[in-house]
């Protein structure tokens, strides 16, 4: 009986690392070009809490940057964004980081209105797959999943990469067991510019009424912000392109009145805010560079001093311990990016092979 | 829900904890409420028809037994009173009693499957009737249901009324065994077609855990999962290609496509077929086999009796028997007889019945007169193979070839060459293309082609052919292991650590290499459209 308690036992262990072995060397690693999916696993390495959380899509993580609000107002900040992110992402990661800490400002970044559905499943996956298990996890999946996805193959993810076997590269092998860190609280970094030329023309939109879903979220992240006593932040980040229409600004603006909420569009503010999209962008003018993220920033930053009255903790010396490391980060990333520039013309990490 | 789907992998699992725990009297109970859930799911207006097939059949088959019960008991009341003539005349009139309900029965469920399945096909053909009269008139389609299976439960349904008609076994008294029969899910979309008096025993009874017929079975599917989603459903991208572009894969490509249609069709429905009797055993039921290494055939005729099995003994005892038997072919045996003489009067029939065999199968595969002609070309090529049968012998005698394994080899290519060539009727869109095709397969085929690029823009990868002539290798294997006996009995042989590594690597190559989730477009078992 021993003996064969002992066969189970080994053939349980044999067949459960082995799947756990493929289904870590199977999974996407973004570690290299593309870093997008790595970035909501990391806010669970975050060992201080936060007085501002930001949620949203690439307009947030890529246009605000956390350091600059530490290093020029003492605000402790994370972003928790990822590509596409739909807002009941927002609103999911949002009630999850909740159980985590309770910021004192929360700011959505609206893009995402102008979704209703679910949309990819690739962006999918960069903001679900970095989520660890919970209610809003599950709740986020249901919202999310398009017709072709299946519940299960979330749960198990060796379901849905197993077919990554035939283009496994070195980097799953390397990041095997251990992911190096890519943002700066959720910020991603670019120091680049490719400076903004023209666009598509604006398209006419049969309809620009956002959608019930979309409202609904809105008003869950209201509700949320408003019972656990949050300031809750709309904005519409500086991003010239995609187009963001006058008939959704009028409907941000209106319901931010409605709710007493403050909007901001960072679009009027090129002025107040010096972006410049000759020189402030990476990808012509779809997202800032490190120089942009730094001004929005820094604009950001002395609304929340002055509005909010947010505490500057860099005098606090655990604090200035944990940003120390991380401002040291900050600065080894944007110099070894620069020297790539100034050797290459272009980022190694982020060029196209 | 398909059987590849996570959801049928979950009901099943449902399914086979719940049939062992709960007590052993209910399990044919269990299994009559999943296979309508199953069904259910898969569309509930199609519950309609397959109520309706299982209800019109059980009151006329119980009909049909009361009279046969009726006679036997009158005719044993009476037996001193009655003579031999009012004995035959009564009999006469029960067995036409007997004959207008069978006939009511064939008619409303044949009649459900042809409305269902035949009609637009019908229109489509008067449409082309009227225009080549001239008419301007179109008949517009209908947009009909095609309820899952229903080619298959009306088949199963109907050989068990002719069966109680003709008095091979009594009717089912309990409707709910009857449903089961009829509905039971792991063989309701794609075969095997049961006959009642194979399955009663083994679909009613209790059965208790038996860990190696469970074992037996759960290998059983997996191997069924492993040719699915490794094999039919990796190549269909090639396939699809092929054929829907024969302007651009032309020549050498029609072959490519030919091997390719064959390979996937054989490891879809095989596999398909190896879940559903894999499902049974697990249950502990016993499902007739379909297939016996159809490839390994030696001629057309030899491959029919292993392909789609149960397929080929309910046309030949339903269709076959009663039509070479009827009046009518009576009376055109003894009109050849008469005319063309003793050898023609004995074969003639027979070829037609065969004929009408045959269409009926290309018909029953689907309503085009693609598949017309694939049967009809099937039943002459048989034909002509039979009256060819004199000249085989003598070229065997004369060349002592009949033995040598190279000509066996040969055959066994021949055949699967013109099975796979007569399948291509599946594949184009119409018969003229499909001919034209198999021309410019002889007529333009260059080995160059291979090499032009258009191989690499099958929609296939390199390791997706890798995967493909490895997967065909184990398939290859298993057959040539399996003449000898089962391979699950020579695997279950092994000791426990080999045989849980092939197991185990199995069920990693399936998991890992198989076609299946986001990004793949997971597709039906191809007998499930029939």
């Amino acid at each position: 009986m021993r003996r064969r308690i002992m066969v189970w036992l080994c053939l349980t262990a044999i067949i459960g690392g082995s799947l756990a072995f493929l289904s870590s060397l199977l999974k996407p690693k973004y570690m290299g070009r593309i870093i997008e999916g790595a970035l909501i696993g990391e806010y669970y390495e975050e060992t201080t809490e936060h007085d501002v959380i930001f949620i949203g899509d690439c307009e947030v993580y890529e246009n605000f940057s956390p350091i600059t609000l530490w290093e020029e107002y003492g605000i402790t900040s994370y972003i928790r964004g990822s590509a596409q992110q739909l807002i009941w992402q927002s609103y999911y990661l949002l009630e999850e980081t909740l159980k985590y800490e309770k910021p004192r400002v929360v700011i959505f970044n609206v893009l995402s209105m102008k979704y209703d559905k679910p949309q990819k499943e690739a962006y999918n996956r960069m903001t679900l797959d970095g989520m660890k298990w919970s209610l809003s996890k599950v709740k986020d999946i249901q919202a999310s999943m398009t017709e072709d996805e299946n519940f299960i193959e979330y749960v198990i993810p060796l379901l849905r990469y197993h077919s990554r076997w035939s283009e496994l590269t070195k980097e799953d092998w390397k990041y095997l067991f251990h992911k190096d860190k890519v943002s700066h609280n959720g910020y991603y970094m670019r120091v680049d510019v490719k400076p903004a030329g023209t666009f598509p023309k604006e398209k006419k939109l049969g309809n620009y009424q956002f959608g019930d879903n979309a409202y609904e979220y809105l008003d869950k992240i209201t509700k949320l912000c408003k019972d656990n006593d949050i300031q809750l932040i709309l904005i519409k980040a500086p991003s010239v392109y995609p187009s963001w229409y006058e008939q959704w600004d009028q409907q941000m603006a209106e319901y931010a009145r409605k709710n007493q909420i403050r909007y901001i569009n960072f679009l009027d503010l090129q002025e107040e805010t010096g972006i410049d999209f000759q020189t402030d962008t990476y990808d012509g003018g779809l997202h800032l560079n490190l120089s942009g993220a730094k001004k929005a920033s820094e604009y950001l930053g002395k609304l929340l001093k002055e509005a909010y009255q947010l505490p500057d903790h860099r005098e606090d010396e655990r604090l200035a311990q944990v940003w120390k490391e991380k401002t040291d980060f900050y600065y080894q990333m944007k110099a070894e990016q620069e020297e790539d520039l100034q050797k290459y013309g272009y980022i190694r990490k982020f060029h196209e092979e | 829900m398909l059987f590849t789907s996570y959801e049928f992998i979950a009901f099943l699992i449902c399914v086979i904890i719940l049939y062992y725990v709960l007590p052993s009297r209910y399990q044919w109970k269990l299994l009559l409420a999943a296979s309508y859930v199953f069904y259910f799911v898969s569309g509930w207006k199609n519950c309609f028809f397959i109520l309706l097939t299982t209800g019109s059949t059980y009151f006329l088959a119980r009909r049909i037994d009361g009279l046969h019960r009726e006679q036997a008991a009158y005719i044993k009341e009476h037996k001193k009173e009655l003579s031999k003539e009012e004995r035959k005349r009564y009999k006469e009139k029960i067995k036409s009693r007997q004959w207008r309900l069978l006939l009511t029965g064939l008619f409303l469920n044949f009649g459900v499957l042809a409305v269902l399945k035949y009609s637009n096909f019908a229109i489509a053909n008067l449409n082309f009737g009227l225009s080549l009269l001239g008419s301007q008139r179109q008949i517009g389609f209908l947009s009909l249901l095609l309820p899952l299976g229903i080619s298959f439960y009306t088949f199963i349904t109907m050989g068990y009324l002719i069966d109680v008609y003709r008095g091979k076994y009594p009717a089912e008294p309990c409707i709910g065994k009857l449903a089961l029969f009829v509905s039971f899910f792991p063989q309701l979309i794609q075969g095997p077609i049961s006959r009642f008096d194979q399955m009663k025993e083994t679909l009613f009874s209790e059965h208790s855990f038996d860990s190696r017929e469970v074992s037996f079975g759960l290998e059983r599917i997996l191997w069924g999962f492993f040719k699915k989603l490794v094999i039919a459903d990796r190549i269909l991208t090639g396939v699809t290609t092929i054929i829907q572009q024969p302007e651009t894969y032309n020549g050498i490509y029609v072959f490519v496509g030919m091997m390719f249609y064959a390979l996937q069709l054989y490891a879809d429905f095989t596999g398909g077929i190896d879940i559903t009797i894999g499902i049974a055993q697990t249950l502990g039921i016993k499902v007739q086999e379909n297939f016996i290494r159809p490839y390994f055939s030696k001629n057309i005729a030899e491959y029919w009796r292993r392909w789609h099995i149960t397929l080929g003994t309910w046309f030949t005892e339903y269709i076959f028997y009663p039509v070479s038997v009827c009046q009518p072919m009576l009376r055109f045996s003894r009109f050849c007889r008469k005319h063309l003489g003793d050898y023609a009067g004995k074969r003639m029939p027979v070829y037609v019945a065969s004929l009408a065999v045959w269409f009926t199968t290309g018909i029953w595969h689907g309503a085009s007169w693609n598949f017309v002609v694939w049967g009809l070309l099937n039943g002459i090529i048989i034909i002509l193979s039979q009256e060819c049968e004199p000249l085989y012998a003598r070229f065997h005698a004369r060349f002592h070839v009949a033995q040598k394994r190279w000509y066996a080899g040969f055959q066994v290519i021949r055949t699967v060459l013109l099975m796979s060539s007569l399948r291509m009727l599946d594949c184009y869109r119409d018969v003229p293309l499909t001919f034209r095709m198999f021309g410019d397969m002889f007529l333009h085929s260059r080995v160059s082609q291979l090499f032009d690029g258009r191989f690499m823009s099958l929609g296939l990868t390199v390791s997706d052919y890798i995967v493909l002539i490895v997967g065909t290798l184990i398939l290859l294997g298993a057959s040539l292991a399996g003449r000898s006996g089962s391979l699950r009995e020579k695997l279950a042989s092994k000791p426990a650590p080999v045989r849980y590594a092939l197991l185990y690597s199995l069920f990693l190559c399936t998991l890992l290499i198989g076609a299946y989730g986001v990004g793949y477009d997971s597709s039906q078992f191809i007998y499930n459209q029939f």
